[in-house]
């Protein structure tokens, strides 16, 4: 995740694929209702920037697709392209290493195991750990950096020195480190990548607080006798929630890097599982002979995180967050 | 400003104390016992255990071995490896001077290739070009760093080799050490980082390019080029330099899927393949040394950023 999580400070006005227009009536109209603060309109508004921006669209359109892909996949995976895991030694000789062909469309591997089944069901396992890492990210986070923004000072530094020790563990092999605790197996992976990522969510969560707690509608919640959680939750959390779900978005696609990478360096999904990482791994040593074998799991993972960082750029110009350190 | 740095260097202590503690309490509780692994197959005579047990004091309460090791810390001893038979510290001398070599080579490529890339796409704005150059920073980004050096190990090296081309070669350093073996391994490690830079460079042109005194400068009759190099340029680059600083420093904590593709001897693969033997004194060695040099290097960064710029000692305060 580390690659992506880094900060990046491109901002709204300067995509290219976002030519800026003249505004049109009904924007026109969208930033006067702004102005008389209902508060949909800021999520109408940028849905509407979000929808016009193409490269966000196609990310969008892609994520659907292999939801829908992994969630189907029982239904028609096994029938049309054979099993992703189960192999039949008698037949496995003349099976192996097909080069891909209209039944076997992305060829077999070494086990003579479909390669296209697999990687239907590996999106399974890329698409769950994104979303139960970066949930599990998003938990911790969220709570630290709330915690810190508000209550500031002792907190404040206690919370944000624990992220500095984090954040200064080279990545991967602090993961590697937390899966030898935890043991091997897919569930402890997406436990060690989620835990890790805590830190840089929590960063945002708390300077996007941080933004909004001055307001003057968070004295008048407290003049009011809003107790601390209720100020927290109801008045703080929602004004800050836009670069926190650029970053959570962006932070799906890191965890889903991360797994291939773990799962490559053997410590994350194994045999018999199919995992995009994994396949890579078993691939290296026959790339040469068998490219198949490595060309196509690699541009599942290539697209997949693909989709989530234009999404996520998009919604980084929908929602005009501006990256920061 | 020696204030600033003077407080910056005291924050390292308490990440690095906590970094060193959050590790030794890792390698207590990753199960796995280092003597038996270390004995392999065989099992183990219960005098050479004892012998074992007492030379790496590991009988002694944990709080104590900690402290103990912290002691060795200061004094500049990293204790003896569990499997090698030889100092932590032989050990990391020997392969430092490689991660720093690969981290070096792939910071000159992030340097050349995304500085321009983001000056280009940032000058001619909106051109098929700058499309481009977007467009394959996004891909960078998204691309896993071992499938890339696969790929360029199958073209490059492989097929470039059937088809009678020159090629490269894809494992190993070279003996002696030769630059022709850095290069795909330098471009893979340089990969997301100069999709960073270009980024980067882009937005912070584009954003300098937008203020007055630019503005100025072009009224008063420069060539684009002109006001671009000498007065643009200076200006934007600062996070650019900030960045490329920083990316130093997690260059040269190792990159172990790299080095694991291309077969080079570097830190991070040592301490990977420590963990799975658990020789500890490797690992916290290691760790302790690459946290070390990214603390070193994150210092220095800031420190230049606040020379570059006086606003940020201040700005930076509630950080």
């Amino acid at each position: 995740m580390g690659a992506l999580m880094r900060d990046d400070k491109t901002t709204s006005a300067n995509d290219p694929m976002q030519p800026t227009a003249p505004p049109t009536a009904g924007e026109a109209a969208q930033v006067a209702s702004k102005r008389s603060g209902k508060s949909r309109t800021l999520w109408s508004d940028a849905t509407r920037r979000l929808r016009r921006n193409r490269l966000a669209m196609i990310g969008l359109a892609w994520i659907f697709i292999i939801v829908v892909i992994a969630l189907s996949a029982d239904l028609w995976a096994p029938q049309w392209l054979g099993s992703p895991s189960e192999f039949d030694s008698t037949t496995m000789g003349e099976l192996k290493h097909l080069p891909p062909s209209a039944e076997h469309p992305f060829g077999t591997d070494k086990r003579g195991l479909d390669v296209a089944s697999r990687i239907v069901y590996g999106s399974r396992y890329s698409l769950a750990v994104g979303i139960i890492a970066t949930s599990i990210a998003l938990s911790i986070g969220l709570v630290m950096g709330t915690l810190a923004a508000y209550y500031g000072g002792f907190i404040d530094s206690l919370v944000m020195r624990l992220a500095d020790v984090f954040l200064a563990f080279p990545y991967i092999l602090f993961a590697i480190a937390l899966i030898a605790v935890l043991g091997r197996g897919f569930v402890n992976l997406f436990i060690a990548i989620g835990v890790l990522a805590w830190p840089t969510i929590a960063r945002v969560v708390r300077s996007s607080i941080l933004s909004v707690k001055e307001n003057e509608y968070v004295d008048a919640a407290r003049a009011l006798g809003a107790s601390d959680i209720r100020i927290m939750l109801r008045h703080m959390l929602p004004n800050a929630m836009a670069p926190i779900i650029v970053y959570g978005t962006m932070s799906i696609g890191g965890a889903i890097l991360s797994e291939a990478a773990l799962s490559f360096l053997g410590l994350g999904v194994q045999f018999p599982d199919p995992s995009w990482g994994h396949m890579l791994s078993e691939a290296r040593g026959e790339m040469i002979s068998y490219p198949w074998l490595m060309i196509f799991p690699g541009a599942a993972i290539l697209t997949t995180v693909l989709a989530f960082v234009l999404l996520g750029d998009g919604l980084r110009d929908a929602l005009d967050v501006k990256m920061k350190d | 400003m020696g204030k600033y740095i003077l407080r910056r260097a005291f924050q390292m202590i308490p990440v690095f104390l906590g970094v060193t503690l959050l590790l030794f309490i890792l390698t207590t509780v990753i199960p796995g016992d280092p003597v038996a692994i270390r004995a392999g197959e065989r099992a183990l005579s219960p005098a050479a255990r004892a012998a074992f047990v007492e030379k790496y004091n590991l009988d002694a309460p944990l709080h104590e071995q900690y402290f103990t090791y912290l002691g060795g810390l200061l004094s500049g001893d990293l204790g003896e490896s569990y499997r090698q038979n030889r100092e932590v510290s032989q050990i990391y001398l020997d392969l430092y001077p490689n991660t720093a070599r690969l981290a070096l080579a792939a910071i000159f490529v992030e340097v050349i290739i995304g500085i321009a890339a983001g000056i280009i796409s940032a000058i001619k704005r909106y051109s098929l070009l700058d499309v481009l150059v977007t467009l394959s920073t996004s891909i960078l980004v998204s691309l896993p760093v071992f499938w890339l050096g696969m790929l360029m190990q199958v073209f490059f090296g492989i097929k470039f080799k059937e088809w009678g081309l020159p090629y490269l070669p894809i494992s190993g350093m070279g003996d002696p050490p030769d630059l022709i073996h850095l290069v795909m391994p330098a471009i893979t490690l340089a990969s997301v980082s100069t999709a960073y830079v270009a980024r980067i460079m882009r937005s912070q042109l584009l954003e300098v390019m937008g203020q007055d005194y630019i503005r100025t400068a072009i009224a008063k009759g420069l060539t684009d080029g002109a006001v671009v190099r000498r007065h643009a340029l200076k200006n934007a680059l600062i996070p650019v330099v900030t960045f490329i600083g920083l990316d130093l420093g997690a260059m040269m904590s190792g990159a172990i899927l790299t080095e694991t593709i291309f077969n080079w001897p570097g830190v991070g693969y040592a301490i990977f393949a420590a963990i799975g033997q658990r020789d500890w004194p490797v690992v916290m060695g290691g760790v302790v040394l690459i946290v070390i040099v990214v603390m070193v290097i994150n210092l220095l960064v800031d420190i230049s950023y606040a020379l570059l710029d006086p606003r940020i000692r201040y700005e930076r305060r509630a950080v």
